[in-house]
């Protein structure tokens, strides 16, 4: 059985008196591709954002390996700093080129050289198809690339997973394909990844397991030929048949 | 003497004036944007007590007017037994002042800079402190340029109520040679044209750094 990478038990989380995460529990294992699929609203993106602590969860914990990392006086940022985060309006950093974006959190965040964390940089980079982008700045890039670089400031840091939050739901149809290739290769080169998205394609043909979100909790999990073929619940029929 | 050669003949006079207008121009605005990052760091991320505290400092100083602050600052705290010389006293007094103005628009350019660049710089393990350092003030410093340049004009423009507590800028240089010759309309005119000039020169520079350090594709 393969190493469990991210370990989340009971975990809650309200806004004010929304409770938007309703008590969550699932294991991820090293080299796997977990997809979370639901509704819009339903907690997906908090979820991804608790486990990192962008946003700390209520009650609950999380373990990434075999460290339990909602403990109160874990140093978050060096956890943070092995958890890559993609988001779903990229984030770049406005002010920096490709190659600085990618290269900040080694030179900054790990303490690396300028030469090596470049080699690093450059090398990511070329992994996501832009090693003749590393001069420009964001906003000389399409959504597609930036999106791509964002990807490779994640992959620099040699993190333990990376948690994607709908990468593509903010991106021009055209430009969806792009992003989606790389993180199929991502999945085929065994990186560990939680995936929230909306792109069926992706989750049918890429995850290894699907997890089904509806109101703050797992309604159901599994393998996605089971959950698209047979799924146990009304609700995610009734999903599915609505966007398929 | 008409007036070209009389401008000519009191220009050496006036362009000392100009340079001392400067000096304290240029240090008070350095004492402000010393103190005022701090000052707006203070507003837009500290806790409870450094929020307070900034604020008091910065309502205090953009609440009163600079003449006021000076006067207490020159002519009041000598009765507690501090005394600063007049040229001391106008760059505390200004830089004082324009560190609470500066802050204001400091604290603009920070929370102009977009939430995802905060959220994207811890993500990858940035403490607070990092991310402010590396991804905050750096696109502060580039959105704050257009507002900090009126700050600085400002600033010059107002350095000459040191006038008042006898710093000899450029006004008050002008006061002395008009009340030799009488001529002050010809004085003050000259006086305004080196204000303005001034002016140009800085506003011309600060548009050439704006340029120079936009982020391209913005």
């Amino acid at each position: 059985m393969a190493q469990t990478i991210i370990k989340v038990e009971n975990l809650h989380k309200s806004y004010g008196k929304t409770e938007v995460i309703k008590g969550v529990s699932f294991e991820v294992k090293k080299s796997e591709t977990k997809v979370i699929i639901g509704p819009s609203g339903t907690g997906k993106s908090t979820l991804l954002r608790c486990i990192n602590q962008l946003d700390s969860p209520d009650k609950g914990r999380v373990w990434l390996e075999d460290v339990e990392i909602t403990k109160p006086h874990i140093d978050i940022n060096q956890i943070r700093a092995s958890i890559g985060f993609v988001f779903q309006s990229f984030n770049l950093f406005t002010h920096l080129t490709a190659l600085d974006n990618v290269r900040i959190g080694l030179m900054r965040v790990r303490e690396m050289k300028e030469e090596e964390a470049t080699k690093i940089a450059v090398e990511e980079l070329k992994r996501v198809g832009l090693g003749d982008k590393i001069h420009h700045y964001p906003a000389q890039l399409s959504g597609g690339q930036q999106q791509r670089v964002s990807i490779a400031r994640a992959l620099a840091m040699n993190p333990k997973l990376i948690l994607f939050d709908e990468p593509t739901s903010a991106l021009d149809p055209e430009l969806i394909g792009e992003v989606l290739e790389v993180m199929i290769n991502l999945a085929k080169e065994g990186v560990t990844m939680i995936v929230v998205t909306h792109e069926m394609g992706f989750a049918r043909s890429v995850a290894n397991d699907i997890i089904f979100m509806d109101d703050g909790i797992i309604l159901e999990e599994g393998p996605p030929g089971e959950i698209f073929k047979n799924p146990k619940h009304k609700r995610t029929a009734k999903f599915f048949s609505k966007i398929t | 003497m008409n007036f070209f050669w009389f401008a000519w003949s009191i220009s050496p006079k006036l362009l000392q004036g100009s340079l001392t207008s400067l000096e304290l121009t240029v240090l008070a605005i350095s004492i402000g944007l010393i103190l005022g990052i701090p000052l707006s760091l203070g507003r837009v991320y500290g806790n409870k007590i450094i929020y307070t505290v900034t604020t008091i400092y910065i309502e205090a100083f953009r609440g009163t007017p600079m003449l006021t602050q000076l006067f207490i600052l020159y002519f009041g705290l000598p009765s507690i037994g501090i005394m600063f010389p007049p040229f001391t006293a106008a760059v505390i007094g200004l830089g004082l002042n324009s560190a609470a103005y500066q802050a204001e628009y400091f604290r603009g350019a920070i929370q102009a800079v977009k939430d995802g660049q905060m959220v994207a710089a811890r993500s990858i393990g940035m403490t607070k402190i990092k991310a402010i350092r590396y991804i905050i003030l750096p696109q502060m410093f580039r959105l704050v340029i257009p507002s900090w340049s009126n700050e600085l004009i400002l600033l010059l423009k107002a350095s000459s109520i040191a006038y008042m507590i006898q710093v000899s800028e450029l006004v008050s240089v002008g006061r002395q040679i008009a009340s030799r010759n009488f001529r002050t309309f010809e004085v003050f005119l000259v006086i305004a044209f080196i204000y303005f000039v001034i002016v140009e020169v800085l506003n011309r520079i600060l548009h050439s750094v704006e340029r120079k350090i936009k982020i391209p594709g913005l």
